[in-house]
């Protein structure tokens, strides 16, 4: 079963925020990097770009497929990580570590409570996929 | 996951339970239900290229051909010159249409003086069967073996030495594009040193039933030679760093052989062929348009049906793209218009209403490491 850490939040969408404060640092689950295959492209805004929630801020390319990214909160782009260019791999290898993508300064922190909790996205995942 | 192709049961070759137990994701390929990956598409890639890698090909279709005219029928479907194979000889060919679109690719094996074996893809089996069965004359009898014939793929720099340590032959006499008679771990079938991957290897043709067995066996021997199962995702990434046509994506009704980089088949000296006029006519009026090789500048891929432009018109479309893990960029293949074909060529790909620049490139992107004759 994939990982799914229990301080994170998720979106049906399989992304992952972790908030601090009005910050939300944002990636995509274990389990969407294992459905996706080897990540070879992450597309990103650019810092200073609006993003808004349930909307698409980027794609994720694998050798096989394009995914649309989906934005978890509304808000501004305030850090890009800037490894992903040259190493999409780190989708794979440490989805909620090295392979993180954006920090989003919310405009709203209270949308935080409309994501799921770990248990919710366990169970969204657990036998879907193999 | 939902199947695409709606209700029709996918079909499934003698391995189907092995590669599910293995873990292996399945996916749907032209009416198949067939292993994409088992590790990921990178590290099969990479398996195939520096050791060796076991590939079902089951699903393809094998057509038997045999009677006094059967090396006629042949020469009247096939675009390439079976006169000039031996016994034991393989040849690349297409089947045309009479306006010169192409029915499927194939390999043609010369099985015995008036005996041959047709190998064409799976998606096309019942198309390829009911065309070549109907355009077949005099004392030529078909038969569809594609459903008890299995085919094992082993390809990589160690595949030599593992089929060798197996055989009880010799395989290493065997040259490219030939084949010989033999048992692989005590299974007896067709040994053809043929691939689709740009590496050394053979092809197993094996009874339906054997197919198990050879594939533990080889899975077994290969284990110090680093082997694994490949599935198609590896398969596609291997054969597009060879530019090797894939039919539906690169070539199908709609392409001619002489556009697609095929010219090399087409033998119209050999006598009367199905599309024999319509090819002839455009190689003498020049073609509108080849399939090039590209690599992008950047990381983003280039995919079936995107747009390619030069000097910002449209010139074509990309046929097939990826990241190629071994030439470690994005690369594709698509048809430009005949101006800008050239090596250097600058063009655009349309990628998500962006354009990013790639360029034509010499092909294959990766050299290759097939047996030399």
């Amino acid at each position: 079963m994939a990982n799914v850490p229990p301080d994170l939040r998720y979106t049906r969408e399989h992304e992952w925020a972790k908030v601090d404060g009005d910050r939300a640092r944002i990636g995509i689950t274990a389990f969407a990097q294992e459905q996706l295959g080897d990540v070879v492209f992450v597309e990103l805004p650019k810092v200073g770009t609006k993003v808004t929630a349930m909307k698409t801020f980027g794609v994720v390319e694998s050798v096989k497929a394009v995914s649309d990214l989906f934005a978890p909160v509304t808000g501004e782009v305030v850090e890009v990580n800037a490894l992903l260019p040259k190493k999409p791999e780190l989708v794979n290898s440490d989805p909620y570590g090295q392979g993180w993508m954006l920090v989003i300064r919310m405009s709203s922190p209270k949308e935080v409570d409309g994501l799921m909790s770990a248990g919710d996205y366990e169970k969204l995942t657990a036998g879907a996929g193999h | 996951m939902t199947d695409a192709t709606g209700s029709t049961p996918l079909k499934r070759t003698p391995l189907r339970d092995v590669h599910v137990k293995a873990g292996a994701k399945m996916v749907p390929f032209g009416g198949w239900d067939m292993p994409v990956q088992y590790t990921g598409i990178i590290d099969e890639h990479r398996t195939v290229r520096g050791a060796v890698g076991l590939f079902d090909i089951s699903h393809m279709g094998e057509f038997e051909v045999r009677g006094p005219d059967a090396l006629t029928a042949v020469q009247r479907l096939c675009t390439n010159d079976a006169s000039t194979l031996a016994i034991g000889q393989v040849q690349y060919a297409a089947l045309c249409y009479p306006e010169g679109g192409i029915v499927d690719d194939l390999t043609v094996y010369r099985l015995a003086p008036d005996h041959f074996m047709l190998v064409v893809n799976a998606s096309n089996i019942e198309k390829d069967w009911a065309w070549v069965t109907s355009h077949s004359e005099g004392r030529a009898e078909w038969t569809n073996v594609s459903a008890e014939t299995a085919l094992l793929a082993v390809q990589g720099p160690k595949a030599e030495g593992l089929v060798a340590r197996l055989a009880d032959r010799d395989v290493t006499g065997i040259a490219y594009y030939h084949f010989a008679r033999g048992a692989v771990a005590g299974v007896a079938g067709l040994i053809s040193r043929t691939g689709y991957t740009g590496e050394d290897g053979f092809e197993l043709y094996v009874p339906a039933g054997e197919a198990e067995r050879l594939w533990q066996a080889l899975l077994e021997a290969g284990h110090r030679d680093g082997i694994k199962p490949i599935g198609l995702g590896a398969r596609d990434t291997l054969r597009l760093e060879m530019k090797y046509a894939l039919y539906g994506n690169d070539i199908d009704q709609t392409t001619n052989p002489l556009e697609a980089g095929l010219g090399w088949v087409v033998k119209p000296a050999k006598g009367e062929f199905i599309g024999r006029a319509a090819i002839e006519a455009l190689r003498a009026r020049g073609v509108a348009r080849r399939l090039v090789g590209f690599e992008m500048a950047e990381r983003a891929v280039p995919r079936h049906g995107y747009r390619l432009l030069a000097g910002g018109a449209p010139v074509g479309a990309v046929t097939s793209g990826s990241f190629g893990p071994s030439v470690e960029r994005s690369i594709g293949m698509g048809y430009v218009a005949s101006p800008q074909t050239a090596v250097g060529t600058a063009l655009t790909v349309e990628i998500r209403g962006a354009l990013h620049a790639a360029r034509v490139v010499k092909t294959p992107f990766h050299p290759s490491h097939t047996k030399k004759a």
